[in-house]
């Protein structure tokens, strides 16, 4: 009876430990790999590559959810502000919606999705055919050469992404207001300024800083960690964008409590 | 278990070596000398520990207990720093290459050089070049990536690779796994005239006699966990010792009971 009664506990002490456990892990390495970023040498060559990967390759992709986010938000506000004849608060919506929530959100998604993802997929590649062994015995320290260029390329990449998808999401909300809702340009464009405040737009960007740094994270601790062939590399894949999108809502709502809790 | 001369000090000695993986004990007290220029075989069935021991001899796992000398200054012992200056004098041939597939093979084989600096990159492209010659590939071949080479080209890039940086010590992990006969006396050739020209003590790890016989001038057999025999590599296939000659003759009876699931 009691051995019924303690298995539901001994299962929660264990999903603790174990949860503990990995949390541990994982921040011991994010400071292994953010030493590297101080120490050197420092391998700008890679580092190039990984920002190419994280803002260049991705800016496409960051460009038109911005600029279809921020149509898609003009037309529902309008549809819902028209109700209280307040069709003047879209820009403001707009502007707000994108700078602070959903330019720096859905572009962390997208990009955890698509570099996160790689990231996890080409170390832990490297890992399960020796190739990080090999870096270690040519005198390359592994953390120094594949994690901190890309915990550094993360962090700086994610902020100009946001700031693309900011821009083209007030784009998208300008043409929606401007073509199809009979806002004038100008009245518009300044609604948009008169609106948007300093805090908005740095808000967002620190999400970016933020997310970013989780999504490299994520993807090199992941991959480092993978074992045993191609279903242990595609393991951690799975679990690099997974647990990279649950840590970016989890972290959206602890920076946005910080920026604006009263 | 000795194969150095009783007055020298080996180039590389292993006291006590343990290392178990939860309760798998996979080197249960390893003790070897290897004198300094000699070319030691290690054989052994699959899981028997000779990867390991190679792996713990360069630091990429680290033993339970044990010594490992090189040159009489104990290993184990020094800061982390100064073991891997010590193991920057070591090259390692792994069993499928571990070439890094984002770079090309030219890359691949000056890799140590560019990490450490000794080289600029024209300059690497060129020393490349000539190492590549040593293993008998063409200079053009290290402008290709190595996903477009074949198993024993991979192989002779790896050799030119590990053999780059004049090391003191070679290691081989199962070097003519995977290859036809002929392509594998190939590397086997390429690997004495290495470990010759570079006068380098050298380790190899294989299951293959024919390969054993040409690369070793000692060997040793290492059989759950512990050396079994050591001794003249010309007497492997008359050692004398049933577990050597189970082995080296491939016989199904003997003293070594493989475990098979009926």
């Amino acid at each position: 009876m009691i051995d019924v009664l303690l298995t539901p506990v001994a299962l929660l002490g264990r999903a603790v430990i174990s949860a503990t456990r990995s949390t541990g892990r994982l921040v011991l390495f994010l400071f292994d790999g953010l030493s590297h970023i101080l120490r050197p040498p420092f391998y700008w060559r890679m580092f190039a590559i990984s920002f190419a990967e994280f803002a260049f390759f991705s800016l496409p992709m960051v460009a038109l959810i911005g600029l279809f986010t921020g149509m898609v938000l003009a037309l529902q506000s309008s549809t819902g502000l028209s109700r209280f004849n307040a069709e003047a608060e879209i820009a403001n919506l707009v502007v707000i919606s994108m700078t602070r929530e959903l330019g720096p959100v859905l572009t962390a998604v997208m990009v955890a999705g698509r570099v996160g993802a790689a990231t996890a997929a080409q170390i832990g590649t490297m890992r399960v055919t020796d190739q990080i062994d090999a870096l270690s015995t040519l005198s390359t320290n592994p953390m120094k050469y594949l994690v901190a260029p890309r915990l550094l390329a993360g962090t700086i990449a994610l902020p100009i992404l946001v700031l693309v998808a900011d821009i083209l999401g007030v784009a998208g909300g300008y043409l929606v207001a401007v073509l199809k809702l009979g806002f004038t340009s100008e009245v518009y464009l300044k609604n948009t300024l008169d609106f948007m405040t300093t805090l908005d737009v740095v808000s967002g960007l620190v999400k970016g800083a933020v997310f970013g740094l989780l999504i490299a994270l994520l993807g090199c601790y992941n991959g480092y960690r993978s074992r045993g062939g191609a279903e242990g590399v595609g393991a951690a894949t799975t679990s690099a964008v997974v647990v990279a999108s649950i840590l970016i809502f989890f972290f959206d709502y602890i920076i946005t409590e910080l920026f604006f809790s009263r | 278990m000795s194969t150095s001369s009783q007055n020298s000090i080996p180039k590389i000695r292993v006291r006590g070596l343990r290392k178990s993986f939860a309760d798998k004990m996979v080197l249960d007290g390893v003790d070897l000398d290897i004198a300094a220029g000699t070319s030691l075989v290690v054989i052994g069935g699959s899981g028997s520990g000779k990867s390991v021991l190679l792996k713990c001899i360069l630091g990429l796992v680290h033993p339970d207990e044990g010594v490992i000398e090189i040159d009489g200054e104990d290993l184990l012992s020094q800061p982390r720093k100064q073991q891997e200056v010590i193991r920057g004098r070591i090259g390692m041939l792994f069993q499928n290459g571990a070439l890094f597939d984002s770079l090309p093979v030219w890359e691949n084989v000056a890799f140590g050089l560019l990490a450490e600096n000794k080289l600029g990159r024209s300059a690497a492209h060129k020393f490349a070049r000539e190492v590549l010659a040593h293993v008998g590939l063409a200079a053009s071949v290290g402008d290709l990536f190595p996903a477009m080479l074949s198993g024993g080209m991979q192989k002779r890039v790896a050799l030119a690779r590990a053999v780059a940086a004049n090391p003191e010590m070679l290691f081989f992990d199962e070097p003519t796994t995977g290859l036809d006969p002929i392509m594998g006396a190939v590397i086997d050739g390429l690997i004495v005239d290495c470990v010759q020209r570079l006068g380098s003590t050298a380790i190899a790890i294989t299951h293959d006699m024919a390969s054993a016989a040409r690369i070793g001038t000692c060997a040793a057999m290492l059989h759950k966990g512990k050396i079994v025999w050591s001794g003249p590599a010309d007497k492997l296939l008359s050692s004398g010792n049933p577990l050597v000659d189970q082995f080296t003759h491939g016989r199904r009876e003997g003293p070594i009971q493989m475990e098979l699931r009926r």
